[in-house]
């Protein structure tokens, strides 16, 4: 066995156990349902919001971006900006409102809201397709990192994070979960300062070659390439980042753990910075690989710059330690990104599906919600096995896409406007799925065609998400009797401080 | 009781002579009209301050790529030796974030404190 092969394993089966061991940690703290669901509602705004930030930040964001930034240049940074600016929007539109509902998932809140079944059901659809379409990057991501780091086979990663993902939440649910992400922050922020401070010092130490080149305008230029059609690009991928984070389903749940409204915010806020120290290094390692790892750009395997950098620059142990510390967070970054998708998705799942089928057998509800994870994991572990070409980046971007054209009108309109009513909310989430549904099988599919017809599908949040919003909107409107008798009720609930007492109904 | 009968006996009061005080949230409780303005007024405080604060973001960070597409020029200019649109994109957009994130924090508590304050008077 090489030091390559040894530093690697070794930081992998470190990050395993460290897991594994917090979870277990977690677990003596986690006795009921509820805190198996949402730690019981107790977690302070700087856990929370670290614990936030452990799991949004996916192997997009710690593999993908620097990769992206390498081999496109600087349009990309618009992928960790509209990744941050959505947690703004969330905060000023969304937080407090959310956590005040009272609900657990969005299916919760839109039953709750708009008191149909009809509602919950379409809702509960979206969660588990965007949470699994989230899940199939966060598993391939996971076996190309193995392959760079120890050269395993490109199956083995995708096994072994569903396993340790599977074992960690079923064992100690949401609480413990709550930790491992927490320390899953700290552990990707380290792993990327560490060596990017150590790169910059040698770059500065080689002369800072590069510096001083004439720009590219073609990778320097924060727009795609090609005018008009570079333009629409860009700023449709704002809109698909900005408002599609608010309907993460693994970000929402995240709220239900905050105490209070007020909490909820200041959570947020904390988001904010986490993110914002975090972003600063990837395009670091961008901006450095343009410099001395350009040939991997050219043979279409920059997704897994970030890996190889430390070793290109730094010759000899320092360099495989580097190495290994920057495996060490890519792998942290599919466990905690995978952990809270899974608790999403299973939570939809045991509440919506695999409840009603085990109800009748006196199962308790941790051994449904047990079920329903394993069932969440093998769905996505089993697509990513059978495809293991679709982009990391990309398949991101299109759930976000998906997001921001489904759940951020419903809870748009649902916590700011009272005119809202049941079958509005149902067309306009199906509206808005159908269109960027179109574009994620449109790339999925094929993707390679030109014009303008093809730039619509490939990025559709721009026209998508307006869809969505009039469609809400316009059927509300022609149903207006329909419009629920509690909501006024329900309004209080949003927005009133919990400190006063009113009757929330 | 014969038909045309004497009428029922009536009783005729004043009004009450100790007013009881009515909180406002009463009002909002028992949904009258004036409960239905205050929680307006909350609901229009808190969406405007949302939307402003998105608005400064969109005015901001949202009029780059226009601002670059307009102007490709501008990636020359060159700040530190980096390139100002990475100067932008790469660094400053993030504390731009944070500040108007910690802006709109105080801002909304406040008009929530402002909110239970109002809440808190009594009508006499």
């Amino acid at each position: 066995m090489t030091t390559e092969t040894a530093t690697g394993l070794v930081a992998v089966v470190s990050v395993t156990i460290a897991t594994l061991v917090i979870g277990t940690w977690g677990l003596r703290f986690s006795r009921t349902t509820s805190d198996f669901f949402v730690a019981s509602r107790s977690v302070r705004p700087a856990l929370n919001a670290s614990a936030i930030g452990g799991e949004y930040l996916s192997a997009a964001s710690f593999l993908g971006v620097a990769g992206l930034v390498l081999t496109f240049g600087a349009d990309m940074l618009w992928y960790p900006i509209g990744w941050t600016a959505g947690y703004l929007l969330l905060l000023a539109f969304v937080a407090a409102p959310l956590r005040r509902s009272g609900a657990y998932t969005l299916p919760d809140f839109a039953e709750a809201r708009l008191g149909s079944r009809g509602v919950r059901a379409t809702c509960s659809l979206m969660v588990v397709m965007i949470g699994w379409l989230y899940l199939v990057p966060q598993f391939h991501g996971a076996g190309i990192t193995l392959r760079a780091a120890i050269g395993a086979p490109i199956w083995l990663g995708p096994v072994i994070i569903g396993t340790v993902v599977l074992a960690n939440v079923s064992s100690g649910g949401m609480r413990s979960i709550t930790f491992v992400q927490a320390f899953q922050y700290w552990l990707k922020l380290t792993a990327l300062l560490l060596p990017a401070a150590v790169l910059l010092i040698v770059w500065a130490g080689d002369g800072t070659p590069g510096s001083r080149m004439p720009a590219d305008p073609g990778w320097s230029v924060p727009l795609a390439s090609g005018g008009t059609e570079g333009l629409y690009l860009t700023y449709s991928l704002i809109v698909a980042t900005f408002l599609g984070t608010m309907g993460l389903p693994h970000v929402v749940v995240r709220f239900y753990t905050n105490p209070d409204g007020r909490a909820a915010r200041r959570t947020t806020l904390f988001v904010l910075v986490l993110l914002g120290v975090f972003y600063l290094l990837p395009p670091v390692y961008g901006a450095l690989g343009r410099v001395y790892a350009e040939e991997l750009a050219a043979a279409g395997r920059s997704d897994v710059l970030v890996l190889e950098l430390p070793r290109l620059m730094v010759p000899g142990l320092g360099g495989e330690l580097l190495a290994g510390l920057v495996v060490a967070g890519a792998f942290a970054a599919f466990l905690s990104t995978s952990s809270g998708l899974v608790i999403a998705v299973s939570g939809v799942l045991s509440q919506d599906v695999t409840g009603k089928l085990l109800r009748t057998r006196r199962i308790t509800g941790v051994a449904v919600f047990r079920v329903s994870a394993a069932v969440a994991v093998a769905v996505p572990l089993a697509v990513a096995l059978a495809l293991p070409n679709v982009g990391v980046a990309r398949a991101v971007g299109l759930a976000f896409a998906v997001a921001a054209s489904t759940f951020c009108p419903l809870l748009l309109l649902g916590i700011w406007w009272r005119g809202l009513t049941d079958v509005g909310a149902v067309t306009g989430l199906v509206a808005g799925g159908l269109g960027s549904g179109a574009g994620v099988v449109w790339t999925l599919a094929d993707g390679s065609a030109g014009g303008w017809p093809a730039v619509l599908l490939e990025q559709p949040a721009a026209w998508s998400v307006p869809l969505a919003f009039a469609v809400m909107v316009g059927v509300s409107r022609l149903t207006a009797s329909r419009v629920p008798t509690h909501t006024r009720r329900f309004m209080v609930r949003l927005h009133t401080p919990e400190a006063l007492e009113l009757d929330r109904g | 009781m014969t038909e045309g009968g004497r009428p029922e006996r009536v009783r005729v009061t004043g009004p009450p002579r100790r007013h009881l005080p009515r909180t406002r949230t009463g009002d909002i409780d028992d949904q009258t009209r004036l409960g239905s303005v205050y929680l307006g007024s909350l609901m229009r405080e808190q969406l405007r301050l949302a939307l402003r604060t998105v608005g400064v973001l969109m005015l901001t960070l949202g009029s780059l790529p226009l601002a670059f597409y307009v102007a490709p020029r501008l990636s020359d200019v060159q700040l530190l030796g980096v390139s100002l649109s990475w100067v932008l994109l790469g660094g400053l957009v993030y504390p731009l974030l944070v500040l108007l994130g910690w802006r709109y924090v105080r801002r909304a508590e406040r008009n929530e404190r402002d909110f239970a304050e109002l809440m808190s008077e009594v009508d006499r």
